[in-house]
């Protein structure tokens, strides 16, 4: 057993309103720099939509991620061999266009325009030429678009859907969305890292945080073809790469990611998780529809004494397994089983874990009247809008039975809160009893899904710092040391 | 005098700069050390420059370099005139694949509005340079034909009095000025490298193909293990 800490994340689909507070936050402290205009390393999708950048689920096109051969996996658009033979163009990156090109307006215009007979406007500008641009696609293009034919058909989640069920998605009384909120998920086997040929990626040690050395990168670009979320960007004007860094200076400090922190609809929890990397051998090349319970059972017990004894063994603090105790992900992900990671079948075992969302009420026409009643209330999880099919694609590899276990559970629960908040429904305890619940864990869910505080939704493990710099070579530790950022500046002569 | 100034000391200087530079620069923040490569502002056409130059170049280099390190068994390979011909057609095919490639960048970077918003005063100046050597070297090729003999007889030995320390001029003063321009300016390239972009090539990521696919920083000495 080589038990290992990892900082986990959490998003409950079900209460995300898409209302991209989070992608602001994130935009505001990390990329609102020259040449990472474009990057969005926190973003909110329309599902079903493109998202960003477009199509990014199509592996066909975007050769993300690993591919399974034999008993074992490789790389699917980068690699040793193919990465190298690629070093001189590599055809599996994506262009700005595929994301969009970023652009400001020319505002000074609008004070130094002569007096005429019309009001002077603010062109746009692009912000890599400075020149003037027509603006085809932007942030969030395909927002709330779900039934447009131009975003939501083309859905690549679709093509797990026979044509009856594409259809009925468009219908207009039928028109579904959710929203996606998407960043780094710090996976347990990045395939950025390993398509990394300089070696700047790395995975933390001490907390899974995978981070770019700007330093040693290079900007071989082969990390962006190897991220199958598309959450590593190139900056056009450095030359180098980027990504989420799970905002690991507020994590150090004990302060909670901007994103998470800023978080409207307080869909986000994160903690640590422990895991066995034993096992991660024997589960990236399983069968699609195994991976997700695969991963599961990679995440250890943190009250197991004989976990806390391999934990400690391993150089693991004490303080950080107290916080796997009490770490919110756990209990979603491990104890009740609710969380599921994002396309697993991309084999890099991600690390955000996602609550999908409880399909809205379907409504019917009677007689002209649209009738949202019927007789067991909450309606059932087989006539819901959003096909529980279409659930499976996104987070369980096209296993259903995983995910309408889950809603079971969600719905099981807010029966039973019916019941015992306004007492009109019956069956409570039938329906907890179907999806495996008892009552005090359908208080627990309740509990931690819609009262939790701050404290209960984070919690941020010790970082240990003092380790670190006590180590050899680590910088800031000599006096005179010069501390953070660039010593010159990053443009060329 | 000018030939002293030109292939005796200006090579020397430009080794010492293309070292001392490199290295100064490499550990003073190797920041700066890649190719900035604009393939993310502009895709299609780069594949028509980069990779006819990049393979072009490559083979017509080590070409050089072999002949460098091996002139008699180079000459020994061209007593047979089959042999000799297919070689030269074979290097002069990679050359001029390299210097159509390398009109589509020049062209591209002129061109692309995107691609010329990261284009540095430096980068044309290389542009420039390879240029010169890239047509120089074609012309060379073609106007005195079986330049791997001849570079094996009468350059290398030059070349290899550079290297010892013992500068001998004989065998370039008969030389004609357009094999005189492509090795000055060869020098030219070697003395400017440490400041352009060309850095990319002196950190080839050779490490890859033996590293392990995942790479893990730790925080603490896993070796040494905090007692339980």
């Amino acid at each position: 057993m080589d038990v290992r800490s990892q900082i986990s994340i959490l998003f409950h689909l079900d209460k995300c309103i898409g209302c991209h507070t989070c992608s602001i936050a994130c935009k505001n402290l990390w990329t609102d720099r020259k040449g990472a205009e474009y990057m969005w390393w926190n973003n909110v999708e329309t599902k079903p939509g493109t998202g960003f950048p477009h199509r990014w689920e199509n592996q066909e096109d975007y050769k993300g991620g690993w591919v399974k051969e034999g008993n074992s996996i490789d790389l699917k658009g980068a690699g040793k061999f193919r990465g190298l033979k690629n070093i001189f163009h590599n055809p599996n990156l994506p262009i700005i266009d595929d994301y969009y090109e970023p652009w400001t307006y020319k505002y000074e215009d609008l004070f130094t325009a002569p007096e005429g007979n019309d009001q002077p406007v603010a062109q746009p500008i692009s912000q890599i030429t400075g020149k003037p641009i027509e603006i085809k696609s932007g942030p969030n293009w395909d927002d709330d678009l779900g039934g447009s034919p131009l975003y939501a058909r083309k859905d690549p989640n679709l093509e797990k859907l026979n044509a009856q069920e594409q259809e009925d998605l468009f219908k207009v009384e039928k028109l579904v969305m959710m929203y996606l909120p998407r960043i780094c998920n710090h996976c347990l086997n990045p395939s950025c890292v390993a398509s990394c040929p300089s070696g700047a990626i790395y995975k933390r040690g001490e907390d899974g945080i995978v981070l770019i050395n700007q330093e040693k990168c290079r900007g071989w670009r082969m990390c962006v073809t190897g991220c199958p979320y598309k959450k590593v960007f190139y900056n056009w004007s450095t030359g180098k790469s980027e990504k989420c860094l799970l905002c690991y200076p507020r994590i150090e400090a004990g302060e909670i990611p901007a994103c998470m922190h800023s978080c409207v609809g307080r869909i986000r929890y994160l903690g640590v998780l422990l895991y066995d990397a034993d096992k991660m051998k024997d589960v990236v090349h399983l069968d699609e529809d195994q991976l997700v319970e695969a991963q599961r059972d990679m995440i250890l017990d943190p009250r197991d004494p004989k976990v806390i004894y391999e934990a400690r063994k391993n150089g693991i603090h004490d303080s950080v397994i107290e916080s796997a105790q009490k770490s919110p992900v756990y209990r979603f992900v491990k104890e009740w089983k609710m969380g599921l990671p994002l396309h697993p079948e991309y084999r890099t075992l991600p690390m955000l874990f996602y609550v999908p969302p409880l399909l809205p009420i379907l409504g019917k026409m009677n007689l002209d009247v649209y009738d949202t009643s019927c007789a067991d209330y909450f309606s059932t999880i087989e006539k819901a809008r959003l096909p529980v099919k279409y659930l499976a694609s996104l987070f369980t590899a096209g296993n259903e039975g995983m995910v309408r276990e889950v809603l079971k559970k969600m719905m099981a629960v807010r029966i039973y809160r019916r019941s015992e908040t306004v007492g009109d429904i019956q069956g409570a305890d039938m329906a907890l009893k179907e999806a495996g619940l008892t009552r005090a864990v359908a208080e627990d869910i309740y509990t931690l899904t819609a009262l939790a505080t701050l404290e209960d939704r984070f919690v941020i493990p010790p970082s240990h710092r003092e380790e670190a710099l006590a180590m050899e070579g680590m910088e800031l530790v000599k006096p005179g040391d010069l501390g953070f950022g660039f010593r010159d500046r990053p443009e060329r002569m | 005098m000018f030939d002293l100034a030109l292939f005796v000391i200006f090579p020397y200087v430009a080794l010492v700069l293309e070292i001392a530079v490199s290295f100064y620069r490499y550990f003073n923040g190797s920041y700066k050390f890649s190719s900035l490569s604009s393939e993310f502002l502009e895709g299609r056409e780069l594949f028509w420059g980069s990779q006819p130059w990049h393979y072009g170049i490559l083979f017509v280099l080590v070409g050089h370099v072999v002949g460098f390190l091996f002139p008699k068994e180079v000459l020994l390979f061209n007593e047979v005139p089959v042999r000799r011909l297919i070689l030269e057609v074979t290097a002069l095919t990679f050359g001029l694949m390299a210097l159509v490639g390398l009109l589509v960048l020049i062209r591209r970077r002129f061109t692309n509005d995107r691609v010329w918003a990261v284009t540095a005063k430096m980068d044309l100046f290389v542009l420039f340079l390879l240029l010169i050597q890239t047509f120089s070297g074609i012309y060379i090729a073609v106007q005195y034909r079986w330049g791997s003999s001849w570079y094996a007889s009468a350059l290398v030995p030059y070349l290899r009095s550079l290297f010892v320390l013992k500068p001998n001029l004989e065998y370039i003063a008969p030389m004609p000025w357009v094999v005189k321009l492509h090795i000055a300016n060869a020098y030219c390239l070697i003395a400017v490298l440490p400041f352009t972009r060309l850095v990319h090539f002196l950190v080839l990521p050779v490490s890859y193909v033996w590293r392990s696919w995942q790479v893990v920083i730790w925080n603490w000495d896993r070796k040494k293990i905090r007692k339980v």
